[in-house]
């Protein structure tokens, strides 16, 4: 009782091979596209990286990139495969090569759907290592006379440019920080003393925000400082206030800049996936069809092809009993001429003992 | 004597007439090439038109887009002409287009040359556009309540993020104009009135700068304010600090993201290739027409550029010229010819006349 069975004429097998051609090296393409989504994710989240905590979110552009590599290889293979399979004889060629190359391709598409599943499951991570990495970079915004870190400051002032964002969650964020440095701090004022003294840990923290937080959008020159004090400025109503610095945080921004990107990339690899899978159906009723034709002897009659030769709960049960056999081979086994004490071994005559009468 | 005369056997016609249509498609695509170039230098004036004052440097990309349909026209037909050329039944019908597509191809050249040559000489009018709609933005910069010139603050801090630039020719201009708009001044505050009332015209101008002109790489964060005073901020020296804002002016970052953007090479290389295009189908047009004169179409002919050398063809076209200007004219010998005949015709009516009478 097999599953999804289809009776082919040669013809019917003919086109499909045929058929089958076509879409292998459509797939090739398609795996050249998956490569390059994968490069194109993998410079994304390098752009970016100084301001993300651990890169563990890596392994999705490195495991497109390798599916995409594999898809060229074996879709190519799977070309040259099924163009001769429209022949009996050239298929005879292939026969050896045929299941091993569809067990190689099941697995392949089912790490494309992974690569696909993976794009949207990313979120969690990314908001984590996203958190982390921001507060950290804000942390040595000021260092920039320490080696490793002499960048920070360029870096998020560029992405809170680009991104139109400020801070972490939000613009207070700032006031959390020492982002000025004690070397441009005068410590001769006593103004910049006792605020450093009022902090517990030392630091001088201001509520003011650098400039790349301001909005291009406000209609008045940016308010950077005393920005807890709306009345020290003159005319600054809730309307100016609203306007006046970006007030989105970076880690939502990127986070949503991110979460699109990978979102559009899933979708197109699980278009991808599916088409993939596509291919091997058909490469699977090919194999059948054509080992079909061969067991019958006419190259010219009708043959069946099929997905599964029994039913899935039989196939699933042959399967693991093949497994299971697989273990035993090094255990005692069946062999009747093995370590069997026979009852003849008892009555064994013990050797006599010649005399040998030596007569001198 | 024919100019610079070469032997063609049919292999060497057909071999010129392959190398020669894969040339015009490459002079189509650089054809392409030349329009997308048009388009994008077009869009990209258009982007900036706010901080322009005329319009007189798109002349340019609209020459480009121009030359680059001619191109494609005029290549595809040279193409045409490549596959007509070795089939004796289909070349004649072109045979009068050549004439006049040897003038086109004369004509893109230059054209080409042309925009090459306006891109350098229209500089000095691209600066003086961006000087007065630059010094426009930053004089309207403060306006944002005023209907038409809302956007300059928005467009201007903008600009100057982008290009990593600060004020017309350097952040001082900054210093002259107002851009705090009066109604975010506090008029109570006695330093606000001082500042005021020291100014001739009452402005409030100080040496302070936009936001804008911050720049990211900077060791420290911005000082936008009392910058001329080396005391205000700690650590600070007014004349040795450079990395603090953007060192650059609006209207050379401008002029040069342009100047660039138009004196690519592309311009050079399709005219480089037109020319080689128009020698080359000289060879073939002449070699083709000498092999159907032959009576052995597929023997040798000879391919020219010109049939005669210079000097004959020059004295030539000068007298066909002069022909076609003459034909309006009366000849004098044979109106002196015909004066005789006329003559000697009414004498012998008069003959007739006389003896007749």
């Amino acid at each position: 009782m097999a599953v999804g069975k289809i009776t082919f004429t040669k013809t019917e097998r003919e086109k499909l091979a045929e058929v089958l051609w076509l879409l292998n090296w459509i797939s090739v393409v398609t795996g050249a596209i998956l490569f390059g989504l994968g490069l194109f994710l993998k410079i994304e989240i390098q752009k970016w990286q100084e301001v993300m905590s651990e890169q563990g979110i890596l392994y999705v552009p490195h495991m497109l990139i390798t599916t995409g590599l594999a898809a060229c290889g074996i879709n190519y293979v799977g070309s040259k495969i099924c163009l001769d399979c429209a022949d009996t004889n050239k298929f005879l060629r292939w026969k050896l090569v045929m299941m091993p190359y569809i067990v190689c391709t099941f697995f392949f598409t089912a790490c494309v759907l992974a690569g696909a599943l993976m794009c949207y499951s990313i979120r969690s991570q990314l908001e984590e290592a996203l958190y982390l990495g921001l507060r950290n970079t804000m942390r040595f915004y000021k260092d920039t006379d320490t080696p490793g870190r002499c960048y920070l400051k360029k870096t998020l002032d560029l992405l809170q440019i680009q991104f139109q964002c400020c801070g972490n969650t939000d613009y207070r964020d700032w006031f959390q920080i020492q982002w000025i440095s004690s070397r441009y701090l005068d410590m001769t004022n006593s103004a910049v003393v006792d605020r450093v003294r009022s902090n517990v840990e030392g630091k001088y923290l201001m509520d003011s925000v650098p400039f790349s937080c301001c909005s291009t959008l406000s209609s008045r020159p940016c308010i950077q400082h005393n920005l807890s004090n709306p009345g020290a400025h003159a005319h600054y109503d809730e309307q100016s206030q609203q306007l006046n610095l970006w007030r989105r945080g970076c880690q939502q921004a990127l986070l949503d800049h991110y979460t699109g990107t990978m979102q559009s990339i899933g979708l197109t690899v699980l278009l991808i996936w599916l088409f993939e899978l596509l291919v091997l159906t058909g490469v699977r009723y090919l194999q059948t069809a054509m080992e079909n034709v061969i067991r019958l002897g006419d190259p010219d009659s009708e043959s069946e092809g099929w997905i599964l030769e029994n039913s899935l709960a039989e196939t699933a049960c042959y399967n693991f009993s093949i497994i299971k056999t697989l273990g035993k081979c090094y255990q005692v086994d069946d062999d009747p001429n093995i370590n069997v004490p026979t009852a003849a071994a008892d009555q064994e005559a013990p050797s006599a003992q010649v005399q040998v009468n030596v007569t001198s | 004597m024919a100019l610079l005369k070469m032997k063609f056997s049919q292999q060497r016609r057909v071999r010129l007439a392959q190398g020669l249509w894969l040339l015009s498609w490459l002079a189509v695509m650089c054809g392409a090439l030349i329009f997308c170039l048009g388009v994008y230098l077009k869009i990209e004036l258009l982007r900036r038109d706010e901080v322009m004052e005329n319009t007189e440097i798109h002349v340019v990309p609209n020459l480009l887009m121009m030359v680059g349909l001619a191109s494609i026209g005029a290549n595809w037909v040279a193409s045409r002409v490549c596959q007509d050329s070795l089939d004796a039944s289909r070349f004649p019908r072109w045979r009068i287009l050549l004439l006049g597509w040897y003038a086109v191809a004369v004509l893109l050249c230059c054209l080409l040359l042309a925009v090459v040559v306006l891109s350098y000489a229209l500089q000095g009018r691209l600066e003086e556009s961006l000087k007065v709609g630059l010094r426009n933005g930053i004089r309207f910069y403060k306006d944002t309540d005023v209907p038409g010139r809302c956007f300059q603050k928005e467009t201007i801090d903008r600009l100057q993020m982008e290009f990593r630039c600060c004020g017309n020719n350097n952040f001082k201009d900054w210093f002259e104009v107002q851009w705090v708009s009066n109604r975010y001044l506090d008029f109570t505050s006695q330093e606000v009135k001082d500042r005021i009332r020291s100014n001739v015209d009452g402005r409030y101008l100080l040496d302070g700068v936009p936001f804008s002109c911050c720049n990211p790489a900077s060791p420290r964060p911005c000082l936008q304010n009392q910058l001329t005073d080396s005391r205000a901020h700690y650590n600070y020296e007014y004349q040795s600090e450079e990395l603090n804002l953007y060192s650059r002016g609006c209207r050379q970052a401008l002029t040069d993201y342009y100047m660039g953007l138009m004196n690519s090479t592309g311009p050079g290389v399709l005219s480089v290739i037109l020319i080689q295009m128009a020698v080359v189908m000289r060879y073939l047009q002449t070699a083709v027409e000498g092999a159907m004169a032959l009576e052995s179409p597929e023997g040798e002919s000879e391919g020219y550029i010109l049939e005669k050398d210079v000097k004959a063809t020059y004295a030539d076209v000068k007298a066909k010229a002069l022909d076609l200007l003459k034909f309006a004219q009366v000849d004098p010998a044979s109106e002196a010819a015909g004066a005789e005949e006329g003559e000697k015709a009414d004498k012998a009516t008069e003959k007739v006349a006389t003896t007749a009478a």
